[in-house]
């Protein structure tokens, strides 16, 4: 692999042990993925950041890499950690949870980096433009990086991403590559998909089906931002897929032809598949989860205007980032006046849910459908918005 | 004999082969406190690879496998060395992290458990 004057510098420890770690974790991954040279990129997302997923390993690793000096030269974000950084104490999460979430945090700032965290930094004020290199962790972000924005980046693991944040550089392999970014598979869907959670069903057939592989989806007529969003997560829960195209909608699919000639063809008649899969038979429900990937200041309005007036029964959760619910005050104010609670920082596939108690989860995303049976031991109603919050009202799903 | 394979981690180091004809998922497969690998029908279930230049195909498992080989360094547990077949991002950024040279592209049918296998940056001598 070739590399820069510069990047042999940072190699060979010239500019700190910090650095030269993560100089020698981007080109090891190069070399793993046949990567002729690396990349400058310009921004950074890392997962790996709650406890609940690092446990303290993950906490010595990232107090040493600090210690050795390790600093960030791109902006950089973080995931969600396991819990909301503010208000934990508030709402119920253990003193000894936040005691190392908090180090794992002090571990990231002393690298350089602001305690923005959230799975969509693109929300908050860090949207990559159409073609830039980044360096990004979190999967939904991803996919909503490459396919909705046409950025550029591969699925970064924990330590990559950071390495990449320390050294502003990853390997230039997998989708930096235009040869890599056509579709191996074309979904021609011929049945409505207008819903969040119509997008989050759609995205569970097509994950499972694809795996890593790129998709290329036909017949989807009109969409959101946020329907987009939750489509990229739900694919890459039941798959790995990094990159999606939505004929006349994504900005490759609008600009060129992005399907391999060798793709296969699928038809979907029906979200059905989709719909059953994420769905336990269970009626009674404790609590409800909006906000995965976390909640945009249009669905947080959705919500104030469903609970407006009524009041909550079960717990409600709506996680989103400090940044979102800073800017959505009076409806934070409306859901919070019905009994519900908005939750910065965190969500419910990396919070230890497990630790309150609860049994059956309604939510309208397919992502924390997917995890939270296995992540989180919990029975899964997943259904629209509308009905997520009348059994948020009723304790019932209905 | 001398074989040649492509550096992960640089290292020399001098130690005895353990080897596993299966995959090593670090998290859930081994002890990071003892070393010994946990994972229920591993072909080295119960056995320790602490100290051992640990000869496997490939990694496999969750990602927070590489700071497991992490911890396992911490806790003086760890393998002296590792040399795999095709290394892939889990074992790579463990071995990187923890200081532990790292050896891939080298075919593993040849070592057995209880060589002696000396590891220079890319060259590997077995039994010399």
């Amino acid at each position: 692999m070739e590399l820069t004057k510069e990047e042999e510098q940072m190699f060979v420890g010239e500019k700190g042990e910090g650095t030269q770690k993560a100089m020698e974790i981007v080109v090891a991954l190069g070399k793993i993925y046949n990567a002729e040279k690396l990349v400058m990129v310009n921004s950074a997302q890392v997962s790996g950041v709650s406890y609940k997923n690092l446990g303290d390993a993950g906490i010595e690793f990232l107090e040493e890499w600090a210690k050795k000096g390790g600093k960030i030269s791109v902006k950089t974000t973080l995931n969600p950690a396991g819990m909301d950084l503010e208000n934990w104490r508030k709402l119920g999460f253990k003193e000894e949870f936040a005691r190392k979430q908090l180090r794992v945090i002090d571990a990231f700032k002393k690298m350089g980096i602001s305690p923005i965290c959230s799975c969509t930094p693109y929300l908050i004020g860090y949207l990559p433009k159409f073609g830039e290199h980044i360096a990004w962790g979190e999967s939904s972000a991803v996919a909503f990086a490459n396919s909705v924005i046409g950025a550029r980046t591969n699925r970064e693991g924990g330590p990559s991403a950071l390495a990449a944040a320390i050294c502003g550089r990853t390997a230039c392999y997998g989708f930096h590559l235009n040869e890599n970014r056509k579709a191996d598979f074309v979904f021609n869907v011929n049945c409505e998909v207008k819903d969040f959670s119509d997008f989050g069903a759609l995205g569970n057939m097509i994950g499972k089906t694809v795996k890593n592989k790129v998709p290329y989806i036909t017949g989807i007529k009109e969409t959101t931002q946020d329907n987009l969003k939750v489509l990229g997560a739900s694919m890459a829960a039941s798959g790995a897929v990094a990159l999606f195209h939505i004929d006349k909608i994504t900005p490759e699919a609008v600009m060129k032809n992005m399907i391999n000639d060798s793709a296969e063809k699928i038809t979907l008649e029906s979200l059905e598949e989709g719909y059953n899969s994420l769905n336990s038979n269970v009626n009674e429900i404790d609590l409800v989860s909006i906000g995965c990937p976390h909640a945009s200041i249009d669905e947080i309005k959705k919500i104030a205007e469903l609970v407006k007036g009524k009041k909550i029964k079960t717990e409600l959760w709506v996680t989103t980032s400090k940044y979102t619910s800073e800017r959505a005050k009076d409806y934070v104010r409306t859901i919070e006046q019905s009994g519900g609670k908005v939750v910065n920082d965190t969500c419910l596939v990396v919070a230890p849910v497990e630790d309150f108690g609860f049994k059956n989860l309604a939510t309208n995303s397919g992502k924390t459908a997917f995890y939270a049976p296995s992540y989180s031991k919990l029975n899964v109603r997943f259904g629209s918005l509308e009905k997520c919050i009348n059994a948020a009202i009723t304790g019932r799903w209905e | 004999m001398k074989i040649e394979g492509r550096i992960i981690k640089y290292g020399k180091v001098e130690g005895e082969a353990l080897v596993s004809s299966e995959p090593i998922g670090f998290l859930g497969g081994v002890d990071p406190e003892t070393g010994v690998v946990i994972e229920k029908g591993h072909p080295l279930e119960g056995k320790n690879i602490k100290g051992k230049v640990l000869v496997f195909s490939t990694g496999k498992g969750s990602t927070v496998g590489s700071y497991v080989l992490y911890r396992m360094k911490k806790n003086s547990v760890a393998p002296l060395a590792i040399i795999n077949e095709e290394c892939e991002p889990i074992t790579a950024v463990g071995a990187i992290i923890s200081n532990m040279p790292c050896v891939d592209k080298i075919k593993i049918n040849v070592f057995k458990t209880g060589d002696k296998v000396r590891i220079e940056g890319e060259k590997i001598f077995l039994n010399e």
